[in-house]
């Protein structure tokens, strides 16, 4: 299974395009990284393939099929600061239940402890949270991750803790990963193949 | 001076504890009087010529008017009424406001309709369109609760649409879309949670305007008939009396109104501090 975007472009203002005719091809049995400067466009791609913009020309395709926008969205989007993407009056249990109930053995090779289930948002750190996002996307009918600078909070530890974990978890379940940092070790040790963007954003 | 105010015992209490005392007593002080005035008996205001005009006394605390019936009872009954009404008319007005802003939250084509709605009703000198409704459906009750409720709904309408525009546009409902949860889903578990403090407090301030309102149309005759014991009613006949000197039957009245009007409105801003704090420190 692959996960195709053709000829990408997008402006967020007219005439200042940010992404130019990019296409990019992630299997589902690798990790694609993509690095880049910044401004340079890496996490408009992102949302354009995770289906968060409209109005951008080319297609995004799932095996030469264009994505129901309606149903569970297959590729999932991790944002680099989990607060946001979680409602600051729901407790935690319904912020994962929202996606799905993961079983607790998986729970437990992300880090996450049985009672951190009860708190409020904002009772918990940064690195934490993102445990919790990086878990809610993991739910079975996602097919493709896309890791938009998920680690940059947590520490080196952590760090190597939360991508075995999920780095095992997709090679098990057959989920491919786009991985997005400024960190060239990092995506050195994790992906397969590396994209520099500058390369096929030319401005 | 500071330390007498030690000794008070409302000093001991913190700012919350503060709000929620403030609040129960408000309301108990308006359900007392709403109980008192369904417990009236009739037969109490009856006619009574031998006590034409009195001026305010023990026996009768607010006088009694030029067929002889006793003020006091008459201002309780009246208030009563008025409250009944202002609650009608303030739940009906906020659903109205929760309905528009709901569509307005639909697509960009509703939310100029309702913009444009708004402007539309916020141009017409409310009274006066009030007034119309009113006489449109017959006066009485129900065109009064009617009248205030299409007329009020206007600012909490327009909150609610920001309130709920910002949540829409928020990165945990484009998430919850993404997890194929539709627009029904979002509104329930995401916007109302957060919304309905909004809400809440937006009908309790109505409140004072739909009480006041109904006893401005009804005193210029466009409310409620006059056989009701309403304060509007009781306000327009005082007019002819009072250049006789029977001052009391309009100021106690006029004044119950008032503090009614003012209870409302201060449990109105007593409950916002409490489910807004960022709203207590301003």
């Amino acid at each position: 299974m692959y996960l195709n975007a053709n000829n990408i472009s997008f402006a967020y203002k007219k005439n200042k395009p940010i992404l130019q005719n990019i296409s990019i091809s992630v299997p589902n049995n690798k990790v694609i990284g993509l690095m880049g400067d910044s401004g340079s466009g890496k996490s408009t791609l992102c949302k354009v393939m995770a289906g968060y913009l409209q109005n951008y020309s080319g297609t995004v395709t799932l095996d030469d099929k264009v994505i129901d926008t309606k149903d569970y969205y297959p590729v999932q989007l991790i944002f680099q600061h989990p607060e946001k993407t979680m409602n600051p009056k729901w407790k935690m249990h319904k912020v994962l239940s929202e996606s799905w109930n993961p079983p607790p053995e998986i729970m437990d090779t992300f880090g996450l402890k049985e009672n951190w289930l009860g708190r409020w948002p904002n009772e918990l750190s940064g690195g934490e949270l993102q445990r919790f996002s990086i878990l809610r996307a993991l739910n079975p009918k996602t097919k493709f991750i896309i890791a938009d600078e998920i680690s940059t909070m947590l520490d080196a530890v952590t760090q190597v803790q939360i991508w075995d974990a999920l780095l095992d978890y997709c090679k098990q379940n057959k989920m491919g990963i786009l991985a997005v940092s400024h960190d060239k070790d990092l995506l050195e040790v994790i992906a397969d193949d590396i994209i520099i963007f500058n390369d096929i954003n030319k401005l | 001076m500071n330390n007498l105010s030690k000794l008070s015992p409302f000093n001991s209490l913190n700012l919350r504890q503060k709000t929620i005392v403030i609040i129960t007593l408000t309301t108990l002080l308006l359900v007392l009087i709403f109980i008192s005035s369904l417990n009236i008996d009739t037969s109490t205001i009856t006619t009574d010529f031998a006590l034409r005009q009195r001026p305010p006394s023990l026996e009768h605390l607010f006088g009694t008017d030029w067929l002889g019936r006793d003020m006091f009872i008459r201002t309780v009954k009246g208030l009563g009424l008025s409250i009944m009404i202002g609650a009608i008319a303030s739940i009906l007005s906020s659903l109205i406001a929760m309905v528009m802003a709901f569509f307005s939250s639909l697509n960009k084509y509703a939310d100029s309709f309702m913009s444009w709605l708004i402007d539309l009703f916020a141009s017409m000198p409310h009274l006066l369109l009030l007034i119309l409704i009113s006489i449109c459906l017959g006066k009485g009750a129900i065109g009064v609760i009617i009248g205030v409720a299409f007329t009020h709904w206007l600012s909490l309408a327009r909150v609610l649409r920001v309130e709920i525009k910002e949540i829409n546009t928020s990165e945990y409902v484009n998430l919850a879309r993404k997890f194929g949860k539709n627009n029904f889903w979002v509104a329930k578990e995401h916007i109302l949670p957060l919304v309905i403090t909004q809400i809440i407090v937006g009908t309790l301030l109505i409140f004072p305007h739909a009480i006041m309102h109904e006893a401005s149309i009804t005193f210029l005759g466009f409310g409620l008939s006059p056989h009701e014991p309403a304060i509007g009613v009781i306000l327009s006949e005082s007019m002819k009396y009072l250049a006789m000197g029977s001052w009391w039957l309009a100021l106690f009245p006029g004044l119950a109104l008032l503090i009614v009007v003012l209870l409302f409105d201060v449990i109105g801003e007593q409950v916002e501090k409490l489910l807004d704090p960022t709203k207590a420190q301003k």
